[in-house]
């Protein structure tokens, strides 16, 4: 069984409907960790209320653990954690009592589940007398989390947990999340890091309402439809510039220290290509696309 | 060439709490300056102070050549600001925007009609000029946020992780939006969590547990730390981290 089913989920907002999700199908299975990965605006929040039954789709059908969102919320809301991407805990209780009134509501004790937690709140642990209000970034999230996982769902719904954070505590997140697969919870995580995507079993580009892709992140790659080739140089913004007018030359963008520059499969004059530019020095190399690559050929296409 | 920030031993203590440990650097004129760190690192108190907006516990510095202590007026006039959660605002459209921090930092009813033209052409925005900002998609808010902060021209802009959230094409924009505006002599003092965009800066520093603990190029960092990427180089510097935030 699915752990979470969308069939052309619809949603709209306002008196001019705005459009938020387009027909929005995917399917995560049990024990899966999925990624929802796109920008700010997407449409990566409406998919998870709907599917916390915060909000009522405008079309199509949606259910968690093969119930419907809109007969069984009563069950629903039993069964999945849920992080918002607002931090949404109370700041004026401290670590302690916000984990303590968590595991109230659902009718079940910290001790109960703390085998759960463990690895996440030894981090809290010195600070746990401290109001939420004060805490870090980092330590916020960590709290949001041990809150969405006291009452043990089956199911848990992360919204953008790593936004704003520094790479290195992006990284002890997703070793978290890593970790509570592990522990066949099903995690469904949205984030705007294309580069997160790989830390996925699978995963879902999304932009402006749209599905854009569902498969492996391994997939996504594949998929990406030109031959990819990295160029550095020197002078990479006059590279950059001459590159994007050649008439052969589908996309170029930069990518740190180097650019990523596409042409129609097969394409090989290169040479060419390379000769026509001012730029001394060029190093070339062809390269496999990664899921930001195909996301951005999604994107304008 | 023109100094356009001078921080000599910049420290901010809360009670015991060193927040930001004796910074030193410069920066100059049209540079594009990477201000790095993690969370907790002391990059939001230190900028607060460079911007005039908390005062030092010690240390020296000027910015736009006014110094931190006695003329933070005069920094708040010459300095342009934009972050990612409030930039600008959603109940009015991009027009009344312009117009509006236009007036704010006291340009005339002509400047300010002559810059706003040319605004919503370069950023190919005409078609949505009397839109409340609320109905625009982030990216194009926080290209026209930059564009407004740096309307009245000033000599340094800061911006506080500016593309957050922002899908990948409209991010790569955003940095043609800065080349602009570093062609045109506008220091740029930037933060991010992107660690592609650190190479796009000309210089970056990483603070940890307070203090700049690296301070190069993109190439030098790299070369110092005998590292591939930027992201090697962040994780070797962070991971030193003590302070849990």
């Amino acid at each position: 069984m699915s752990a979470v089913v969308l069939d052309h989920i619809q949603k709209w907002y306002g008196k001019e409907k705005t459009i938020a999700l387009k027909e929005v199908s995917l399917e995560v299975e049990e024990g899966e960790l999925f990624g929802l990965i796109g920008p700010d605006g997407a449409g990566k929040s409406s998919i998870f209320r709907i599917l916390t039954t915060l909000i009522l789709p405008d079309g199509g059908k949606a259910s968690v653990l093969g119930k419907d969102v809109v007969d069984a919320y009563k069950f629903i809301r039993e069964s999945v954690g849920y992080m918002p991407g607002r931090f949404s805990l109370y700041q004026d209780l401290t670590v302690e009592e916000n984990l303590h009134f968590f595991a109230t509501v659902f009718g079940t004790t910290i001790e109960e589940n703390y085998d759960l937690i463990k690895d996440i709140y030894v981090f809290l642990e010195p600070f746990k007398h401290r109001p939420a209000g004060k805490l870090s970034g980092g330590m916020k999230q960590k709290l949001a989390l041990c809150c969405a996982l006291i009452h043990q769902p089956k199911v848990l719904f992360l919204d953008e947990p790593t936004t704003g954070v520094d790479p290195v505590s992006r990284k002890e997140f997703w070793d978290m999340l890593k970790r509570l697969k592990s522990k066949n919870i099903t995690v469904l995580v949205s984030t705007p890091y294309m580069d997160e995507a790989g830390m996925c079993d699978r995963v879902a580009l999304i932009h402006q309402g749209k599905i854009l892709a569902i498969d492996s992140p391994e997939g996504i790659s594949k998929a990406y439809p030109f031959d990819l080739y990295e160029v550095k140089s020197d002078k990479i913004s006059v590279t950059l510039n001459q590159l994007r007018k050649h008439i052969s030359v589908k996309s170029c963008y930069s990518f740190g220290d180097v650019l990523h520059v596409s042409f129609e499969k097969g394409f090989t004059a290169i040479n060419e290509v390379l000769d026509a530019i001012t730029i001394d020095h060029l190093e070339v190399k062809k390269i496999e696309a990664g899921v930001e690559d195909s996301f951005m050929a999604y994107m304008t296409n | 060439m023109e100094k356009v920030i001078t921080a000599h031993q910049l420290t901010k203590k809360f009670g015991q709490f060193i927040a930001t440990n004796a910074i030193t650097f410069d920066v100059k004129a049209g540079e594009i300056f990477g201000f790095l760190g993690a969370n907790g690192a002391g990059k939001t108190t230190a900028m607060r102070m460079l911007c005039g907006l908390s005062k030092p516990s010690s240390g020296e510095a000027k910015i736009a050549g006014y110094d931190i202590y006695t003329q933070t007026e005069s920094i708040k006039q010459h300095i342009g600001y934009m972050s990612q959660k409030f930039s600008l605002y959603e109940d009015l459209t991009v027009t009344e925007n312009i117009r509006f921090f236009g007036g704010i930092y006291g340009l005339s009813q002509q400047q300010i009609k002559e810059k706003s033209d040319a605004l919503i052409q370069r950023l190919e925005l005409s078609s949505v000029a009397h839109t409340l900002l609320s109905s625009l998609p982030l990216g194009w808010k926080q290209k026209l946020a930059f564009s407004v902060a740096i309307l009245h021209e000033p000599k340094i802009v800061f911006l506080d992780e500016p593309t957050g959230g922002v899908d990948p094409v409209t991010r790569r924009q955003f940095w043609d939006l800065i080349y602009e505006a570093a062609a045109k002599g506008i220091t740029i003092f930037v933060t991010t969590h992107y660690m592609d965009e650190a190479e796009y800066c000309d210089r970056i520093s990483i603070m940890v547990d307070g203090k700049m603990e690296a301070l190069g190029t993109p190439l030098e960092l790299k070369q110092q730390f005998k590292a591939v990427t930027m992201d090697e180089v962040f994780y070797i510097l962070a991971r030193g981290a003590k302070r849990i935030e």
